[in-house]
């Protein structure tokens, strides 16, 4: 759609005002596989009440917009041994890279992050080759 | 105040997601499909939240948290194999499916199956991958 990019936009900017507001009063950094993570292997520590938090208005928010909306879809494919194999790579990447999207993408990029701007070419560059080889070659998704 | 500041920017981060098509898989792989009908709204996505974004890091400079503590110090530049692999990794699930960490918990409640098996593997993944890294690490050191 023509109006795609205004909500990019406009979206984008609210991933930033929630990662400028998590960085100037709680003092962390808005990284998703962090935060979860932190929690799955334990190391979060006396954090991991502020984490639930986070993750419970990440859940809840766009959920009731959704709901009120009514339109909302992931368009997920329906290929479920794809999924499980896609979540295990997120899983494992996320937490070597000790980042994704959120972390590297947006907080690591906005601080000129060495770290963040390798970590974001190397991800967006194998998604890229992902699409290709499963979407087109492959044809699995 | 911690919880609720922490709910506040959870909440503002998934409708963020929510609003700017991240949560719509056929969005993401449709930026990622360089080669396919390119759809470039992921890049305004990622603008858009670098700058409000870039302008906090300013406002951190001399100044500390407003909950107290202190603001995270940037890593050391260091670049390695761990670092690289592990974006891969992510990247080649990111492009299968076209989910990352964030909006796989913003779209857990309009997901469906899929959405929930996704992020059931997911924190899988995020189990297994301590002792991958400490084989990473020595490997590191060993070379």
């Amino acid at each position: 759609m023509e109006t795609d990019w205004i909500y990019g936009l406009a979206g984008g900017g609210l991933i930033g005002l929630a990662g400028a507001l998590f960085l100037l009063v709680n003092g962390r950094i808005m990284g998703a596989s962090g935060i979860v993570g932190g929690l799955v292997d334990g190391s979060a520590g006396s954090q991991s009440a502020e984490r639930m938090w986070f993750i419970l208005g990440l859940f809840l928010v766009p959920g009731g917009i959704a709901l009120w909306m009514g339109d909302a879809q992931t368009h997920l494919t329906d290929n479920l041994w794809a999924i499980g194999a896609a979540g295990v790579l997120v899983g494992v990447g996320t937490r070597l890279a000790n980042g994704c999207t959120s972390g590297h993408g947006v907080c690591g990029i906005s601080r000129l992050s060495l770290r963040g701007i390798v970590a974001t070419v190397f991800y967006i560059g194998a998604g890229g080759l992902s699409v290709i080889m499963f979407k087109h070659i492959l044809g699995v998704v | 105040m911690r919880a609720v500041f922490a709910f506040l920017s959870g909440g503002l981060f998934g409708a963020g997601l929510l609003i700017s098509g991240m949560t719509d898989t056929r969005k993401v792989q449709g930026w990622l499909d360089i080669f396919g009908a390119w759809d470039p709204t992921l890049a305004f996505v990622m603008g858009g939240a670098i700058i409000p974004m870039a302008i906090a890091w300013r406002i951190t400079v001399g100044r500390t948290p407003a909950l107290g503590g202190i603001f995270p110090p940037a890593p050391e530049p260091k670049i390695g194999s761990k670092l690289v692999v592990g974006s891969v990794l992510f990247g080649m699930g990111w492009g299968l499916v076209g989910l990352c960490p964030g909006p796989s918990i913003a779209s857990l409640s309009y997901g469906g199956l899929g959405g929930i098996v996704f992020l059931a593997t997911m924190i899988f993944g995020m189990m297994v991958a301590p002792p991958v890294r400490a084989k990473l690490d020595a490997i590191a050191t060993q070379a």
